[in-house]
């Protein structure tokens, strides 16, 4: 039996993150295409009750390795868990999230099973019977399309591009366990420990919405009007090179080509002038709305909507009006 | 102890790409060439970890073309003491490729630990380090922002969306670099002067054939921006009616 597509799907403390959903209902798409089925990799601890509801994202197949080796992200576990599936399947496209653990993880298995990868892209499609990849490069500035001279084909997709279909009625779904070929002594990087960042909150890289606050937010305590537009609306704060290096927010935090790409439905720019590192790493946002001072800020060129003001006075005001139509 | 760093010189991130006409290649002609950004990080932590342990050598090696010297400079500057150029004259190679040749080289010399950066900021790839990792069988920890070594162990803090993942890993190993942690020095005018005299081994290889390669580049599709809403708070009610009823994204 061989599937044409893996999805190899992220939980965390038994929840899929949202990419799961996309690579899955991407895998589905191809394999629509390319003609055969689509099976799921979940990896974790005691997650089997996470396979069957699967089935509504396009799964035909999930195969569950469920070991306490797997209760945190591990490297060599997985790589070599997945190396083993993909071969056993004889998988023709391994798709993976592009997020902090998707890449790690597909360099990995590339590199076990000797192939090309194209990471954290944007697109694919099928052209004469074989995937072709676009993913941005210097941070955004170019697109480029790429196409693979060896199989299977492997590729990371960026969080928040790909579109989620969902569709009704139960389906029949097989579900069957991975070989996990490894044991906890064999391992020689493990996760000990993780640490949540303060309040649990969003990573700019996932958020569909982004409030990013630049140089013009002139201190650290006034980030706190950003965070208060972000709570309405849901989003994750971000801020620019600037800010960043001003010690004002996290490098985590940071947008641009040093920082995060990000490809969020809204990104709300305040403050921020539009250096071509950060323009790279937001411009594939779908609506970009600017706020500043300076009506000559090369951010208005890529911005959908702008306001040039003040952002002081600006932003409580945004966030009193979105106040307005989220609590409708 | 010995510390290997993996270094490529990429563009200058204030670069603006412009694609040949053959839409199949950059133009390298206008580009100020730099170390790459995560690679600097690489850099300083190895002459970090040097500063504390008297005794430790840093070498720096690279794959590229024969003006990669100039970033290869750049980190004997900052304070790497030997350096190694695996010279091609294929201008993009692949990250299997890359990997291939930086594993083979690897493979003999000495090390304790291998620092990279997290990614090259011109691909973009984020594949080299990992690669090498498992071709060498290392253990490896990706994207670590903090990082103390201990007796044949490392503790390295890796960021992942929301919080830190806390690793244990036995040396040698592989860490690759993001960005916080450390703060790159800029080389002092006595480090420039040597680096200009220091010997570059060279080694010649060939590169096996890209296994992703690109068949086009494109500009991203241009923004139609410059849409100003109106000045100060007063334009805000008619922003939010505009993202809600044209937009539609709140």
């Amino acid at each position: 039996m061989a599937y044409s597509v893996l999805a190899v799907t992220e939980q965390r403390n038994g929840s899929f993150r949202k990419v799961s959903y996309e690579i899955l209902s991407e895998a589905r798409r191809l394999a629509d295409e390319l003609g055969g089925d689509v099976a799921a990799a979940i990896l974790g601890n005691e997650i089997a009750h996470l396979a069957e509801p699967l089935a509504a994202y396009g799964a035909d197949a999930v195969f569950v390795a469920d070991d306490p080796i797997f209760t945190n992200y591990s490297p060599e576990g997985s790589s070599k868990t997945i190396t083993e599936l993909v071969k056993k399947l004889e998988a023709k496209v391994v798709l993976f999230g592009a997020t902090a653990m998707g890449k790690d993880l597909a360099p990995r298995v590339a590199a076990r099973l000797d192939v090309g990868l194209a990471t954290d892209c944007v697109a694919l499609r099928v052209e004469n019977g074989e995937i072709i990849a676009r993913r941005p490069m210097y941070a955004g500035k170019v697109i480029a399309e790429m196409k693979f001279n060896t199989s299977p084909v492997l590729a990371s997709l960026r969080p928040n591009v790909f579109a989620v279909t969902e569709k009704d009625g139960a389906s029949n779904i097989q579900i069957e366990k991975a070989e996990v070929p490894v044991a906890q002594n064999d391992l020689k990087a493990v996760v000990k420990e993780i640490i949540a960042r303060s309040g649990g909150k969003l990573d700019v890289s996932e958020a569909t919405i982004v409030v990013s606050g630049g140089r013009g937010m002139k201190a650290p305590e006034n980030f706190k009007i950003l965070e208060e537009l972000a709570e309405v609306l849901g989003a994750a704060v971000g801020a620019s090179r600037a800010a960043v290096d001003a010690g004002w927010r996290p490098h985590s935090d940071q947008v641009g080509q040093t920082g995060k790409t990000v490809s969020p439905n809204l990104y709300i720019a305040c403050g921020i002038s539009g250096a071509i590192q950060h323009l790279a790493g937001m411009s594939s946002s779908k609506c970009i709305v600017a706020v500043n001072k300076d009506p000559d800020a090369p951010i208005f060129q890529k911005a959908d909507y702008g306001i040039v003001g003040d952002l002081f006075e600006v932003v409580p005001k945004l966030t009193e009006e979105l106040k307005k139509i989220v609590e409708k | 102890m010995k510390i290997i760093v993996c270094a490529k010189q990429v563009p200058d991130t204030e670069t603006r790409i412009k694609i040949a006409p053959d839409s199949r290649h950059i133009e390298t002609t206008d580009i100020h060439w730099i170390l790459n950004p995560y690679d600097e990080y690489a850099v300083e932590e190895a002459i970090r970890i040097k500063e504390k342990n008297p005794g430790t050598a840093v070498t720096v090696v690279s794959v590229g073309p024969e003006r990669s010297t100039s970033a290869i400079r750049t980190a004997i500057a900052m304070g790497a003491d030997e350096a190694v150029l695996v010279k091609t004259e294929n201008e993009n190679p692949d990250s299997r490729a890359v990997a291939k040749a930086l594993a083979e080289t690897l493979q003999s010399m000495e090390y304790d630990l291998i620092l990279f950066g997290k990614q090259a900021v011109d691909d973009d790839n984020l594949q080299v380090g990992p690669r090498v990792a498992e071709l060498l069988n290392l253990p490896c920890v990706t994207f670590v922002a903090e990082l103390e070594l201990g007796d044949g162990k490392a503790i390295a803090k890796r960021e992942i969306e929301g919080g830190i993942e806390v690793y244990e890993t036995s040396l040698p190993a592989i860490v690759t670099a993001e960005k916080g942690l450390n703060e790159p020095r800029y080389p002092a005018l006595k480090g420039i002067m040597m680096a200009k005299r220091k010997q570059i081994d060279e080694k010649q290889v060939a590169l096996e054939a890209p296994a992703v390669e690109v068949s086009k580049y494109e500009y991203p599709p241009a923004r139609e921006g410059g849409k100003i809403v109106g000045e100060g708070a007063d334009a805000v009610p008619e922003l939010v009616r505009l993202l809600h009823d044209e937009a539609k994204v709140v």
